[in-house]
This record gives C-alpha cells, sequence and structure tokens, in this order.
C-alpha cells in the first residue's frame, strides 16, 4: 500500500484517496474538433519512469492535488498542491 | 511407557508440566514448552501424514516454518484448521490433530497405489490430460483420481468462531528476526532513542542461538540473550512482538505481519494483523537449511540435520536410536555431536566432500564420540517401509562402500537465506558461491539484511551486522528521502572476519541430488511430491525457464512455498541446462511468507462490520411502524411498511395508490445534496448540465442532467437557487460521492477562475417528499407560507417553518414532483427530521395521509416514466435514448456534449426508452428480453430488454420501462418480453413511457 503525501495533511495510506489518472491531459477548447475530444476522452499514454498524475484525498482534505510517481516502482517522488510546483515526497 | 525418547533433562520444556493431547486418535504426552512435532518425537511418533500426490507415509522434516511434511488438521469443528505445521504448533492442553492426506488411516492408507501408478503420474499430468487424444470419458476417470488424491485437510464447515485484531504501527526501525543478528540490531536502534518494533516469529528470542551455541566473547549465549531481551524490554520505545511473523513487504515500507496470540480460540483475539509502516526496516530472517535428494529420502526418519540438533538441544528429545547424518557441508557435524550428546548413536557422517577425510583425522571430540566419517560418500538410497531402516553408503562412482542399519538420517545440503522480504522490497539476489545459495544483493528501499539471511555465518558474525544493520537504518530512517539504494550490511567483496572460538564454518559443496538407482524417487519438493526425474522432464520438454518448471512440476507451490527445495530446483535445473545458477534465477517471493489464517485479513470487518450504515433522521421512526427495510448503498431505506396481515406487495400497492387519491409521505434524506455557493455557480451549471441554467430566477427550481465526458447520460437531479449566489444542487442517492468528487475536481483544476464554492450537506438535511392530491392541503396545515398554486407555484423554493406542537422549525420548502403528482419537499435540519416528519404526518391524518416507502416510489416513478440511475441511466444510454434530447440546450458548451454527435450515438437504431404494458394482466418477469417472436429457434434475434417493471395498482395491469431498438417509432406494437431462465414470457403493447397523466397536468394544479 502506497503513502502518498497528501499536500495538507502529509503520508496518508493509499486507501484514503481516490486515483485521478494523468494530470496532463487538458479538456480541449469547446470547439475543438470532435477528434481531439477523442483524444481527450479515451486515449491516455503509458509511460514507463515518473507520471504527473492526480489524487483525490477523499477519507481527508478533500482536495485534489499533482503526485509524481514512478509507474515502475510506485516510488512517489514528489506532490504538489494544485498550481504549485512539486516538493520532495515525505511518503 | 510415554515419552520414551525425552531425555531427562535439558532443553527449554518444562518437565513439571506435561500436557495431554491427541493424535490420529491416540492420547499422548508432552511438556509445556512443546510443539506438537516435538512432543510426537518425544513419543516416537515419526509417521505423521502422507504424500500430496503418491501418498507416501512422510515424518517430521524439520522443526520450523519450512516444515514440507509435517501439516496437520488441527482442532475440531468451528475450530479446526488444516495444513497447520505440527513443527511451529505449541503444544496445548487437549489439543487434537489428526493426519491428512491419508484414508483409513495414515498406516493403512487405501490411495497408496498412486505410488505404484506413478509412472503414469509424471511432471505436468494434470495438463497432458487436457492434450492427450483421449475420450471425455478418460477425462473423467483421471478428473476423479486427481480430486480424490489432491485433499490437504479440509475448512471448517461452521463460522469461524474466534475474533481477529488490526493494529496499524508506526517506527524507525522495525527489525525483522530477532536472532543474534535481529537482537543486536534492536539494541542499538533503541540505544539511539528511535522507535522500534521487533518481529519474531517463535515464541522467544534467539532460540537457535540459545541452542548450545557458543559463547560469544566469553558470554553464553542465554546470558547474552537475556541482556539483550532485558535492555530491549526496558527501552519506552521499543515494541517487542513474540509469536508474530513478518509475511509481507509492499509499497513504501510498510510490512504485514500476523502475531499468533492465543490457538486455543478462547482467548481473544486469537491473532492479531499488524501493519507497520517503518523508516527503515533491518531483515534479520536468518537462514533454512535444506535438503539432499536420493532415493526414499522422503521416508519418516529423514530430518534435517539442524533440526535433528534443535529437537536434542531445544526440547529434550532423542529423535531416534541409530543416525547416519548426510552432509555437504560442515554444519552438519555440530549436528552430530548434539545428537550423540543427546544419546543417540551417530553410527556414519556420510560427508560428499573431501573434508570428510579431513575431519575425521582432525576433530577430537568426533573422535573422542567415535563417530566414523565417510569422506567424498554419498547416501545413495534408503530403505524402509513407514520409517527408515538402513542406508546404502556409496561413492560419487556409485561403489557400494556400505550399508548400515539406522532410523534417523539426518540430511544437511546447506542453508539457504530467507530472501522472501528482501525480494518484495524489490531487492536483487545474488548466487554466492561461498554458500552456494542466493543472497541479498541490493534493494532501492530502506531495508538492510544482516545475519544469516546473508549467507550462512557465526553468531559473532551475526551480532557484528546486526549493529552494523542498525546503524545503517538509523541513517536511512533519519534522511530525507528514504528511497536511498542500499546493500545488504556485509562486504561482499572483504575477507570473513577472523575466526574465533565457536566460528560457524559452512564450505559447502552443493550437492543437490544423488544419481538415483533405478525406478527409484529421489524428492526435492517433498510436499508436493516433485523428483530429480520431474525436474529433468520438464526441462527435456522444453519448460527451461525457472518460473515455468515451478509451474508445470509444481515445485515449490506447496503451502511451504517451497522453502526447502527451491534453491535445490534451480541447481537441477542448473545441472540439467549446463549454467550456473544465476542464469537459472529464482521464481517470484510472493506473500504471504507463511499462511496467513483468512479470518485474520477482514479481521473485525466482517458481518454488520463490514461496511457502516447510514441511517436517516427518521429512522427509527420507521422502525417503530413496522417499515422493512432496504440496503441503498449504505443507506437503510424503508421499502414499505406492511400493516398486520399485509405482504410487502400488497403494502406497496396500497401506499402507491393512496398517493395518486390521497396523499403520501416518504423519507427522501438519503438524496445526495450540495451547497454551491459563489458569483459563477450558473455558469457553472451551465457547463455541467445539458440545460440552460443562466436565467434560473431566485425561489425556484429546475430538474437537470447531467453526462459523462463521453456523453453517456451520467446522473440527475434538482437544483434550486435559493439566494443570487446560493445554490443546492440534489444528486441521486448513489451518485453523491462521485458526483461531489467531480465538483471538487472541476472547481480546483479546470475551472479555478470561477467564484464557486462546493460543500456536501447530504447530512445536514433531513427530508420529506409529500405527494397526492390532498398534499396542499396537509402542507398549508404545517407551514407558515402560503402554499396556494399562485403564492407557490411548481418549481418555487421558499424558506418557511413548519408548525410542530411547542414551536417551529426552519425548514425549505420545494415544489417538485417525482410521483407526477402534486407534491413536496420539505428539507429541515438533521436532527429536527423526525419533528418534522410526525407534525406533517399529524396534519395529514384528517385526508388519509400514509407513509410510502421505496417500492411504491418506483411504482409512482416508472407510472410516470421517470428514469433512474441503474436501471434507465445504465451507463450506455444518451439523452436521445431516454426522451430529454429537449433538454440538451443548443446554445451552450457542456461536459459530454462534443461527443454526443458521433454516429454510433445518434443511430435510429439505437434502443429507446418506451413503455410497455401487458393487457392480460399476466406478470412481466424479471429481467425479461424483448423479441418480436418467443418461438423462434436460437439465436432469437433481441429488440431491447426490460429496465424496469411492476404492477401498476393504478393503471390495473404490469407495466414496465424498457429499451427497445427504435422504440419511439413502435408505439402500439406488440412484442414479447421473455425471461428464459424464468420460462416465462408475456405479450406487451409498446407504448409512449408515461402510464398516467400524460399531459401533466396533476403536478402543476
Ligand atoms: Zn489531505
Amino acid at each position: 500500500m502506497m503513502l502518498i503525501p497528501c499536500p495538507w495533511c502529509g503520508p496518508r495510506d493509499q486507501i484514503e484517496f481516490t486515483y485521478g489518472g494523468d494530470a496532463t491531459v487538458r479538456r480541449p477548447a469547446s470547439d475543438a474538433p470532435e477528434p481531439e475530444w477523442v483524444d481527450y476522452v479515451y486515449l491516455r499514454d503509458n509511460p514507463c519512469g515518473p507520471l504527473d498524475e492526480l489524487w483525490y484525498h477523499g477519507a481527508g482534505c478533500r482536495s485534489w492535488f499533482h503526485v509524481l510517481r514512478d509507474t515502475r516502482t510506485h516510488e512517489v517522488l514528489a506532490s504538489a498542491a494544485i498550481g504549485e510546483p512539486f516538493a520532495p515526497g515525505e511518503g | 511407557m510415554t515419552q520414551r525418547f525425552r531425555l531427562p533433562s535439558g532443553g527449554i520444556v518444562d518437565r513439571t508440566q506435561p500436557i495431554a493431547f491427541e493424535f490420529d486418535g491416540t492420547r499422548y504426552e508432552g511438556y509445556a514448552g512443546d510443539t506438537l512435532a516435538s512432543a510426537l518425537l518425544a513419543n516416537g511418533v515419526h509417521l505423521v501424514g502422507r504424500s500430496f500426490k503418491y501418498h507416501r507415509p512422510r515424518g517430521i522434516f524439520s522443526a520450523g516454518t519450512e516444515e514440507p511434511n509435517a501439516l496437520v488438521q488441527l482442532g475440531v469443528g468451528a475450530n479446526t484448521e488444516p495444513n497447520t505445521r505440527a513443527t511451529t504448533t505449541p503444544l496445548r492442553d487437549g489439543l487434537v490433530a489428526a493426519p491428512q492426506n491419508c484414508w483409513p488411516s495414515v498406516r493403512f492408507d487405501v490411495g497408496r497405489m498412486a505410488d505404484v501408478l506413478s509412472p503414469i503420474l509424471p511432471a505436468g499430468f494434470y495438463y497432458k490430460t487436457f492434450k492427450w487424444p483421449a475420450s471425455p470419458k478418460w477425462w473423467m476417470r483421471y478428473e476423479h483420481f486427481i480430486r480424490r488424491a489432491a485433499g490437504m485437510g479440509h475448512a471448517a464447515r461452521e463460522p469461524d468462531p474466534a475474533r481477529y485484531d488490526h493494529q496499524y504501527a508506526h517506527c524507525d526501525v522495525l527489525v525483522v528476526g530477532a536472532g543474534a543478528a535481529g537482537l543486536a540490531a534492536a539494541r542499538r536502534a533503541a540505544e539511539s532513542g528511535a522507535s522500534v518494533i521487533v518481529c519474531q516469529q517463535s515464541p522467544r528470542w534467539a532460540m537457535q542461538f540459545g541452542d548450545g551455541n557458543a559463547a560469544v566473547d566469553a558470554v553464553a549465549p542465554a546470558r547474552w540473550i537475556d541482556d539483550a531481551s532485558t535492555a530491549l524490554a526496558a527501552s519506552p520505545d521499543v515494541t517487542l512482538l513474540a509469536n508474530t511473523t513478518a509475511f509481507g513487504y509492499y509499497d513504501a515500507n510498510l510490512v504485514g505481519a500476523i502475531e499468533r496470540r492465543a490457538d486455543d480460540g478462547a482467548s481473544s483475539p486469537r491473532q492479531r494483523l499488524w501493519m507497520i509502516r517503518a523508516k527503515a526496516v533491518v531483515l534479520a530472517s536468518g537462514a533454512l537449511e535444506r535438503g539432499i535428494a536420493y532415493a526414499n529420502n522422503d521416508l519418516p526418519g529423514t530430518m534435517l540435520a539442524g533440526s535433528a540438533a534443535i529437537y536434542a538441544r531445544r526440547y529434550g528429545v532423542r529423535v531416534g536410536t541409530r543416525a547416519v547424518v548426510f552432509t555437504n557441508n560442515d554444519s552438519a557435524y555440530a549436528a552430530a555431536l548434539a545428537l550423540h550428546d543427546a544419546g543417540v548413536d551417530v553410527a556414519a557422517i556420510v560427508d560428499a566432500r573431501d573434508e570428510g577425510a579431513v575431519a575425521r583425522r582432525t576433530d577430537e571430540r568426533l573422535r573422542a564420540a567415535n563417530i566414523p566419517v565417510h569422506g567424498n560418500a554419498l547416501v545413495m538410497a534408503a530403505h524402509g517401509n513407514d520409517r527408515v531402516s538402513r542406508v546404502d553408503v556409496t561413492s560419487h562412482a556409485g561403489q557400494r562402500i556400505a550399508s548400515i542399519d539406522c532410523d534417523v538420517v539426518a540430511v544437511s545440503g546447506g542453508y539457504s537465506p530467507t530472501v522472501h522480504l528482501f525480494s518484495q522490497a524489490r531487492g536483487r539476489l545474488r548466487y554466492d558461491t561461498r554458500t552456494a545459495s542466493f543472497v541479498p544483493d541490493r534493494s532501492p528501499m530502506a531495508i538492510v539484511t544482516a545475519g544469516a539471511v546473508n549467507g550462512y555465518c557465526s553468531a559473532r558474525t551475526a551480532i557484528d551486522e546486526g549493529a552494523a544493520a542498525a546503524d545503517e537504518a538509523l541513517a536511512l530512517a533519519g534522511s530525507e528521502t528514504v528511497h536511498g539504494g542500499r546493500r545488504s550490511a556485509r562486504d561482499v567483496g572483504a575477507p570473513q572476519a577472523a575466526p574465533f572460538d565457536g566460528e560457524a564454518r559452512l564450505r559447502v559443496e552443493p550437492l543437490w541430488s544423488v544419481p538415483a538407482p533405478r525406478g527409484a524417487k529421489c524428492f526435492v519438493d517433498l510436499q508436493n511430491d516433485v523428483t530429480v526425474r520431474d525436474v529433468e522432464l520438464a526441462r527435456s520438454e522444453g519448460y527451461q525457464a525457472v518460473e515455468h518448471l515451478k509451474r508445470y512440476t509444481t515445485l515449490g507451490m506447496g503451502t511451504d512455498q517451497g522453502k526447502t527445495s527451491n534453491v535445490a530446483g534451480i541447481g537441477l535445473m542448473a545441472r540439467a541446462l549446463d549454467v550456473p545458477l544465476d542464469v537459472v534465477g529464482t521464481t517470484t517471493f510472493r506473500p504471504p511468507y507463511t499462511p496467513v489464517t483468512l479470518g485474520a485479513l477482514p479481521g473485525i470487518h466482517h458481518g454488520a462490520h463490514v461496511e457502516p450504515v447510514r441511517r436517516s433522521a427518521m429512522h427509527d421512526w420507521h422502525a417503530a411502524h413496522g417499515a422493512r427495510f432496504v440496503d441503498a448503498g449504505l443507506w437503510k431505506r424503508p421499502h414499505s411498511y406492511p400493516r398486520p396481515g399485509e405482504s410487502e406487495d400488497d403494502a406497496a400497492n396500497r401506499e402507491a395508490r393512496n398517493v395518486r387519491e390521497n396523499a403520501g409521505i416518504v423519507d427522501v434524506s438519503t438524496l445526495g445534496k450540495i451547497e454551491l455557493q459563489g458569483r459563477d455557480v450558473a455558469e457553472f451549471l451551465n457547463r455541467v448540465y445539458i440545460n440552460r441554467w443562466d436565467n434560473l430566477q431566485v425561489g425556484r427550481c429546475r430538474y437537470g442532467v447531467m453526462l459523462r465526458e463521453d456523453g453517456i447520460v451520467r446522473d440527475d437531479g434538482t437544483t434550486s437557487r435559493l439566494d443570487t449566489t446560493h445554490y443546492l444542487m440534489t444528486t441521486t442517492t448513489a451518485n453523491a460521492g462521485a458526483i461531489m468528487q467531480t465538483i471538487e475536481r472541476l472547481l480546483s483544476i479546470d475551472w479555478p477562475d470561477l467564484d464557486v464554492y462546493a460543500t456536501s450537506v447530504t447530512e445536514q438535511w433531513a427530508a420529506a417528499a409529500v405527494s397526492g392530491p390532498k398534499s396542499r392541503d396537509v402542507l398549508a396545515r404545517v407551514v407558515d407560507i402560503d402554499v396556494s398554486n399562485e403564492g407557490f407555484p411548481f418549481l418555487a423554493v421558499a424558506p418557511c417553518n413548519v408548525r410542530i406542537a411547542q414551536g417551529t422549525i426552519p425548514a425549505r420548502l420545494f415544489r417538485m414532483s417525482y410521483s407526477g403528482e402534486l407534491a413536496y419537499e420539505v428539507h429541515v435540519p438533521a436532527d429536527r427530521g423526525r419533528e418534522m416528519w410526525e407534525a406533517v404526518l399529524a396534519a395529514g391524518e384528517p385526508f388519509g395521509i400514509m407513509p410510502y416507502g421505496t417500492e411504491a416510489m418506483s411504482t409512482l416513478r416508472i407510472e410516470k416514466g421517470h428514469v433512474v440511475i441503474g436501471s434507465e441511466i445504465d451507463g450506455r444510454t444518451t439523452a436521445f435514448d431516454l426522451g430529454m434530447e429537449k433538454l440538451v440546450n443548443p446554445n451552450k458548451w457542456c461536459i459530454g456534449k462534443p461527443l454526443l454527435a458521433r454516429p454510433a450515438l445518434t443511430s435510429p437504431d439505437r434502443w429507446q426508452l418506451v413503455g410497455l404494458c401487458a393487457e392480460s394482466g399476466e406478470r412481466v418477469p424479471r429481467g425479461a428480453k424483448i423479441v418480436a417472436d418467443p418461438d423462434a429457434p436460437a439465436p432469437v434475434p433481441m429488440h431491447g430488454h426490460v429496465t424496469s417493471w411492476c404492477y401498476s395498482p393504478n393503471v390495473g395491469a404490469w407495466i414496465a420501462l424498457a429499451l427497445v431498438s427504435r422504440g419511439r417509432e413502435r408505439h402500439g406494437e406488440k412484442v414479447w418480453a421473455v425471461s428464459p431462465l424464468a420460462n416465462e414470457k408475456v405479450q406487451v403493447t409498446i407504448q409512449a413511457p408515461v402510464f398516467i397523466d400524460p399531459a401533466g397536468e396533476r403536478l402543476r394544479g
């Protein structure tokens, strides 16, 4: 079970969180062509290594935030509040 | 005579405390401090079970967790537990155990014919039965045989009466294993002021070290252990967990451990599951001895040499009268002397190495004990029926040297470090030729190894490594990141520490198997009956990867997970492939290290404690008035309120009819309620709902539908504008949490520029819907605002007060309708819910008000064609499918809209919402499919399926909602609703999905 460093609550067990997926995906402009929307809704990269992703602390402060996680090892490299730069993780 | 093989003194057993127990129907006696295995051996009992595949007689092979043979059925009735290792089961008064895999008895076993038939049961037999071009009849025979033979004890049929507990813990340093290395590490870490947890699978500290090892720095082991454990017990930040096995290593240094507290089931809890989050882990898990494969190396009386010595020294038990020791390393010499000291006649040491000759010349103790040593010699085969009686000793070339009568063969093939947790910590292993074993190399996690887990070593080395490992662990625990790369504490390049008094040497020369006589069985994996020949066969059939070898032969797949056999299996494969062991590699060491009782994993979270129960503020009233409850997620909701003598169905029909004729009240507190505040709420609602919101006036509410990003309908509900910048959104009961989560995400990540704040108030408000033609009359008597159609029209919202016997309750009144009747919703602070409920009921009494439950609510909404989550909103339907396309505002963007125009979502063939009516009066079957001709040959083309169905007391027939291909064009068409499972069918007429008041006049009146 991963230890996830919530920027507000500190390191907590994974069971308190919900996964939110790749944080680098951006919703297209409202008038974007359909293929862009298909890409946004369905297609995800599957990188081998550090991935900037979103987590939701539902059993804690109810915040969404960024986690930089190595997909090969589950190692949490850093976390960050929305709009903040990554700080080294405590997990 | 009982305990014939018990020594008059020595060991940890208490001879003043006899303990009576039963094995295989016979009563025996042992002593406090015994394990079941040591007590059986004290009574001369070696034959304790039959093997898994060939039903061969098997004896006690080891003295610990590695035991492959002595698995017993422990206890009876609800407390019984299969596959329990006799070697780790503490003896207790009244213990009852039975052998496994044998019928009718362990001495006379019918299944033994499997051994005779063994030529047709090679490796991969099970898989081959699928491939042979044999008739199904043959497969049936095999299957029966395999299933019959594959019995491994039986689980209890009754619920487990024992209690199990969970404990979470955090520490700076977790020490796994409290042998010499572990105790030294714990002591050093504790002295530095760190918080330390020590877990040790045996009941006492450093048991192996205490088994008569030589003194360290002139301090006797007993004294050293006593000093260390006393110092640890006195340290405030040290938690000592005996009888606790660390079974798994998980992400971020989380270690799972199981603490065995009371196996008699009388004390509570029986076991405790520890989840320990450690900043750093010192792994001092030791090493396990392994055997050597020779013909009939599975006969009872065959035992690991170190284990035979443990029985002598720790339990004061002679494991036999005359022993032959067979070894490829030095450790067995100490074991031979321990047996000799215990009064066992050691007939010979058979040493596969040249060392044997050296030892015979140089070791004074061996000479004094008059133990003959055969160097460069092998035990070629053992003989005997239910116990070994003789061994043949030969040269490596197979020339006969001697034939020796004996009742014990003490065998040592070297030691395999217990690297399981290190490997689970993503640690790389390295084959160490000096100890002929796989040892820890590097792990990216904060784990440091010490002692015999780094390869067989002396107590002195273990103690030194323990202290050094503690220092390294403390550095890791204190560092900024715990993810530093660390290697084992032993510097593999340096020469070993200088020998001192008692320095243990191994000087092992790998020997995995002995050339066998034709037709003889040489076992590698005793528990799974895997022989040397099976491994060779697997290789010749192309299974050369170690993971394939494991699965094809089942080597290492028993409850012991091959603790005494895996390395030998790898060695045999390496020999067959003619490559070094490194090249073959190891299989994955998956958790758990030892079997974990299933009951310990849920702990107390079973039965009523699986998940929390949510009850509305009116729950007690419902219960007191005969409500039958139904689960809605975690909520308990009233299904109906049957009167005496009334069925639930009749009650629901009465309740539904009364809503259409008079008035009803239903508890809707479970709906998700989210308060939204801020300048931009209208814009936010425009983006999340398909319909328009920027024109909603204060004091009005509106029905809205949300889509997923892919255009499929996700949720529906109403949102009310309470004030200029203050809104209340309701969601379905099921989606309340998920919608809240989405709103948080949208507001914090996607649209942080919007001035909107959201908070869930589901539990802050109790809510009741009052429906029916007389609901206005009811409300007029109980609220303090004008509820006339002019003063409070359809979709109005207003604050008000609910009058109760003494005073009033502040409330919010909504005019909205789910039943299709004139209806209102009253929301009050949750703690006033029951007062409000009772006040409305009292006011409604003259008008015939009745409470109604979810069943009547469902009937009412089916009659009106209102869709619900899970039935019509099933994760596949679009707004168009559900007849809501007019809600989609063409002039604005919303979530899910860009993909709505895709061809698959706009195809005219899509299944569309319709109503169905069975005019014949027959029942619409549960889960029915829609077909044109129920008697057509299969596969019958399917036109759709029923999503909701009920008997409508207001229509007087069975009605249903359904999704039917091109359904909207087919109103008036007769089709069939069929359920092949229930063998029911009924003809139905397709119609618009509304059965009552199609113009919607009632709810606006
Ligand atoms: Zn948090």
